[in-house]
C-alpha cells in the first residue's frame, strides 16, 4: 500500500533521535505556578478563585468565558497569591492566576465514569469541564470541535500522530507508552458520531515502532485503523492531513467538519480519555526538551503552569548559552527572549539552539527559482505574495489567495535567497483580515 | 535570568541551499561542455571563456561600486553569465568582442533593470543577439583553426564537420550529418554548444541536484522533436527519425534548453506556465529552424519567450489548495 501524502512540503532535519528513546519522566514544579487564562482559542476563562484562596490539584480555578472557551484547573495544591497579567510564549501579557505551591500535592477526588453508559451530552460535558483543548498547538476547545452543527456528516476522525515538527517527540512517546489511552479516547470520540464514522490514527513513516504498537492496539477494533504517512513537513497540518488521508480539500473559510472530518492531536485524545473516563482535567502534558543546546534532551510530563526555566534546570541546563530558545519546534514555534514563561495546555516543547541560523542569513534578491512554490502546501506563489506584502498591495494579495496561507513556514525554509517569506505573508494576511473585520 | 535570546519569526531553520550554491552547481554543470570546447578548439577557446567570465564579473563589480550599491559578485551569477557568453562565442572571435558582450549583458540587460532577479531577458542571450547584430561576420565565422581533432578516432567521417559550415546549415538542406560527431561535439559551432553529450550530462546533473525542473528542458526538446519529425516525414527526408536526432544534437538547442531556457529569472514560476513556455519554445525554434530562412533559432526563440513570461504567469496563476473553480468565479463576481 502506498503512503498517504499531500502535494508540496519540505524535508527539514528531523532531530528526533535526540529525545525519541527517552521515556516520559515525571517532574516536580517549583514554588510558583502561573495559570494563563487564555490557553485556548476563544474567550479567556474567568477566575472563580480570589487572592488568598487555598486550591487543590485538579480544582477548577477559572471557568469557561463563553461558548468557545475552556476552564482552567490548578495542577498543584497551594494558595492563590496573585491574579495579574503574565507574559505568554508569544510575548503578549495576558491575565493569569498565580498559585503558591505548598508542596503537598493534595488533589481533589475525580469522579470516574463508564464511557459506555454516558450519553452524548454527558460525554461532551465531561470533555468541556475537563478543560480539554487542541493540545497540538492551536488550542481549539475540543468539546466545541466535537459538536459540529451537523454531526452526521462526520465520517472520519483523524488522530494526528504525524508529529511533523522537527525535534518534537511527545506524541511519539505517548503512542509508545500509552496506546490503550489513545484507543480508548478515540473510542469515546467515535461514540459521538454515526456508526459508519471511522477513526484513523495517522503516523509518519519515520516512526515504525509507533506504527507497530498502534496497529496492534487497534487490531480487533472494526472502526479503527492506522494510516502510514510519508514523512514530510507539514504532514500534520490539519488541511494537509485531511487531504493526504481522505483526498478531500479544506480551505480557509471551511471547517474540517465541512469535509466530514474531525482532527485531534494524540495528546488531545488522551486528555479526552482521562476527562471522560476518570474525570481528570488537563493539568499536565507531555513535553519535549530538545535541540543542540540542552545537555540531556528528553521528555517530561510537566504540570500546566510550571515555569520554563525550571524545566530546563530539571533537564540539566544548557551546554553553553544558546542563541535561540523556542517554545515549540523550529518550524512553527515562537522564539523566546527569556525563559520566564509558564507551561500551557498547548505548549509541547522547548527547543534550544547554540547558533541561530536565521540571524546569520542575510536576505538577498528573489531569483524566481520556484522552490517556495514547490514547497507550499497551500499551492500559492509565496515569492509573489511577499512582493505584494512589501508593497502593501492588498488587492493582488487576495487575488493570489494570500489568505489561504497556513503559515507553515515551508517557503521561508526553502528560499535560497533567505527571504523571510512566511513572516511577510503572515503579517499581510493579518492586516487584510483585520481590515475585513473593521469594514464589516 | 539575565541572558536574553534572539527573537525572530518562525521558521527558525533554513535549508542549506543558497543563491551562491545554485550558481556554483550551474557552473559545475557547464564545465564538461567547456572542456570539450577547449579540447576541440584549442587554448584560444579557453582564453575566450576566461575573458568572458572576467569581464562579466568586472562589469558587475564596477557598476555596483560606481552606483554605491552592495556588491553582489559573491552570488556567482555574473560568473554564470560570463561563462554562457564565452560558450556562445565562435572559436576564432577577437577577444574584445566577448568583453563588449559581457558589459552589455551585465549593465544593460541585468543591472539597469535592477540587478539579479529583475532582468526580463536572459543576460547572456541578450548579449549574444546584440553581438550577432553588431558584429555579424565575426560572430558567424566558425572556422575551426587549430583545433585538436583527436577527441574521436573516427575523424575520417567527420572531415566535413571541420571544414567550415555548421552542422545546422547542412541539416537545413535536408541532408544528413554524422550523428556520432554531433553527439560527442567534434563539429563546428560556438565554443560551448557542440557536444550534446557533455551538455546533457550537465543538464542531468542539475536535474539530479534538483537545481532545475524537468518540465522546461524535456517539454522544449520534446515538442521541438515532434514538430521536426512531422516536418521531416512530410518533406520526405530519408530517415526522419535520425534527422530529428541530428536536429536535437546540432546547434544551440541543447545548451539553450538545459541552461538558458531554465534560467529562473526569465522563465515562469507557475507549473502550468512552465509547460506553456516550453511548448512555445519548441514551436518557435521549429519555426526558425525548419520554416524560416535561418538555420539557427534557439537564441531568438528563448528571448522571445522571455518577453512573454509575465503574460504567461498572469494567466497561469495556480488555484490555491481547496479553492474550487466555480468558487473562484463567484469571488471574482463579488469583487
Amino acid at each position: 500500500m502506498g503512503l498517504f501524502t499531500f502535494k508540496g512540503g519540505v524535508h527539514p532535519y528531523e532531530g528526533k533521535e535526540l529525545s525519541a528513546e527517552k521515556p516520559v519522566e515525571a517532574i516536580k514544579p517549583g514554588k510558583e505556578l502561573v495559570y494563563l487564562l487564555s490557553q485556548h482559542i476563544g474567550a479567556p476563562a474567568k477566575p472563580i478563585v480570589a487572592k488568598g484562596d487555598r486550591v487543590l490539584a485538579g480544582q477548577k480555578i477559572a471557568e469557561a468565558g463563553g461558548f468557545v472557551s475552556a476552564p482552567v484547573h490548578a495542577s498543584v495544591s497551594g494558595t492563590v497569591s496573585k491574579i495579574e497579567k503574565r507574559k505568554n510564549a508569544t510575548g503578549g501579557y495576558v491575565d493569569a492566576i498565580v498559585v503558591e505551591n505548598d508542596g503537598l500535592y493534595e488533589s481533589v477526588s475525580f469522579e470516574e465514569a463508564d464511557p459506555d453508559k454516558l450519553s452524548r451530552e454527558e460525554i461532551l460535558n465531561r470533555i468541556r469541564e475537563g478543560g480539554v483543548v487542541g493540545m497540538g498547538g492551536a488550542g481549539f476547545p475540543t468539546a466545541v470541535k466535537l459538536s459540529p452543527k451537523d454531526p452526521s456528516v462526520v465520517d472520519h476522525v483523524l488522530v494526528n500522530g504525524s508529529e511533523c515538527e522537527p525535534y518534537l517527540t511527545s506524541d511519539y512517546r505517548c503512542m509508545l507508552e500509552c496506546p490503550e489511552k489513545i484507543v480508548g479516547g478515540l473510542e469515546i470520540i467515535l461514540k459521538l458520531f454515526k456508526p459508519e464514522c471511522r477513526g484513523i490514527i495517522c503516523i509518519e513513516d519515520n516512526k515504525p515502532k509507533a506504527i507497530e504498537i498502534m496497529r496492534k492496539a487497534v487490531s480487533g477494533k472494526s472502526r479503527m485503523s492506522v494510516a502510514v504517512m510519508k514523512t514530510k513537513y507539514p504532514e500534520g497540518a490539519e488541511r494537509c492531513l485531511i487531504n493526504a488521508v481522505t483526498g478531500r480539500y479544506v480551505n480557509s473559510r471551511m471547517l474540517p467538519a465541512d469535509a466530514g472530518c474531525v482532527v485531534d492531536n494524540i495528546d488531545t485524545v488522551i486528555a479526552v480519555y482521562d476527562a471522560v473516563k476518570y474525570g481528570r482535567p488537563v493539568i499536565d502534558r507531555v513535553f519535549t526538551v530538545s535541540g543542540d543546546a540542552p545537555v540531556n534532551p528528553r521528555n517530561f510530563r510537566v504540570p500546566v503552569g510550571m515555569n520554563y526555566a525550571e524545566i530546563i534546570d530539571a533537564e540539566g541546563g544548557f551546554k553553553s548559552a544558546p542563541e535561540k530558545v523556542i517554545s515549540g519546534g523550529p518550524m512553527m514555534g515562537f522564539a523566546l527572549y527569556d525563559l520566564d514563561i509558564p507551561v500551557t495546555k498547548t505548549s509541547g516543547a522547548i527547543t534550544a539552539f547554540l547558533k541561530d541560523e536565521v540571524s546569520r542569513s542575510k536576505p538577498s534578491a528573489c531569483i524566481n527559482c520556484g522552490r517556495c512554490v514547490k514547497g507550499c502546501p497551500a499551492r500559492l506563489l509565496p515569492c509573489k505574495l511577499a512582493d505584494f506584502a512589501e508593497h502593501s498591495d492588498a488587492k493582488s494579495f487576495e487575488e493570489y489567495y494570500g489568505l489561504e496561507c497556513v503559515n507553515c513556514g515551508s517557503c521561508s525554509y526553502s528560499c535560497p535567497a533567505k527571504r523571510p517569506l512566511a513572516a511577510e505573508i503572515n503579517m499581510m494576511r493579518q492586516t487584510v483580515l483585520a481590515n475585513k473585520r473593521k469594514n464589516k | 535570568m539575565n541572558e536574553k535570546y534572539q527573537v525572530s519569526v518562525s521558521p527558525h531553520v533554513r535549508d542549506s541551499i543558497s543563491t551562491r550554491k545554485i550558481m556554483l552547481f550551474v557552473i559545475i554543470a557547464l564545465l564538461p561542455a567547456c572542456i570539450v570546447g577547449v579540447v576541440n578548439f584549442g587554448p584560444y577557446a579557453l582564453l575566450i571563456l576566461c575573458v568572458s567570465v572576467a569581464s562579466s564579473v568586472a562589469a558587475e563589480y564596477c557598476y555596483e561600486r560606481a552606483l554605491k550599491k552592495p556588491v553582489t559578485t559573491g552570488d556567482l551569477s555574473a560568473v554564470v553569465t560570463g561563462l554562457l557568453i564565452g560558450m556562445n562565442m565562435p572559436p576564432q572571435i577577437p577577444w574584445w568582442i566577448p568583453v563588449i558582450g559581457s558589459v552589455f549583458a551585465i549593465v544593460v540587460v541585468k543591472q539597469v533593470f535592477g540587478g539579479l532577479g529583475q532582468n526580463f531577458m536572459n543576460p547572456a542571450l541578450g548579449a549574444r543577439c546584440f553581438l550577432l547584430i553588431s558584429f555579424s561576420s565575426e560572430m558567424t565565422n566558425y572556422a575551426a583553426g587549430r583545433g585538436l581533432t583527436s577527441l574521436v578516432t573516427k575523424v575520417a567521417s567527420t572531415t566535413d564537420a571541420l571544414s567550415g559550415a555548421t552542422p545546422l546549415a547542412y541539416l537545413k538542406t535536408g541532408a544528413h550529418f554524422d550523428l556520432g560527431a554531433l553527439f560527442l561535439g567534434n563539429v563546428q559551432g560556438v565554443i560551448g554548444e557542440t557536444s550534446a553529450i557533455a551538455l546533457l550530462a550537465g543538464g542531468i546533473f542539475l536535474l539530479v541536484m534538483q537545481i532545475i525542473d524537468w518540465k522546461i528542458p524535456v517539454i522544449y526538446l520534446g515538442s521541438f522533436a515532434v514538430l521536426v519529425l512531422i516536418t521531416a516525414a512530410a518533406r520526405g527526408y530519408s530517415n526522419p527519425l535520425e534527422f530529428t536526432a541530428e536536429e536535437l544534437c546540432a546547434g544551440g538547442i541543447m545548451l539553450g534548453a538545459w541552461f538558458m531556457a531554465t534560467d529562473y529569472v526569465t522563465s515562469p514560476i507557475t507549473p502550468k506556465g512552465q509547460v506553456i513556455y516550453a511548448v512555445f519554445l519548441g514551436v518557435m525554434t521549429w519555426l526558425y529552424r525548419m520554416i524560416g530562412n535561418s538555420s539557427e533559432g534557439v537564441s531568438y526563440a528563448i528571448i522571445l519567450a522571455n518577453c512573454i513570461v509575465p503574460l504567461i504567469e498572469r494567466y497561469t496563476r495556480p488555484r490555491a489548495f481547496g479553492i474550487r473553480k466555480d468558487k473562484r468565479q463567484k469571488e471574482a463576481g463579488k469583487a
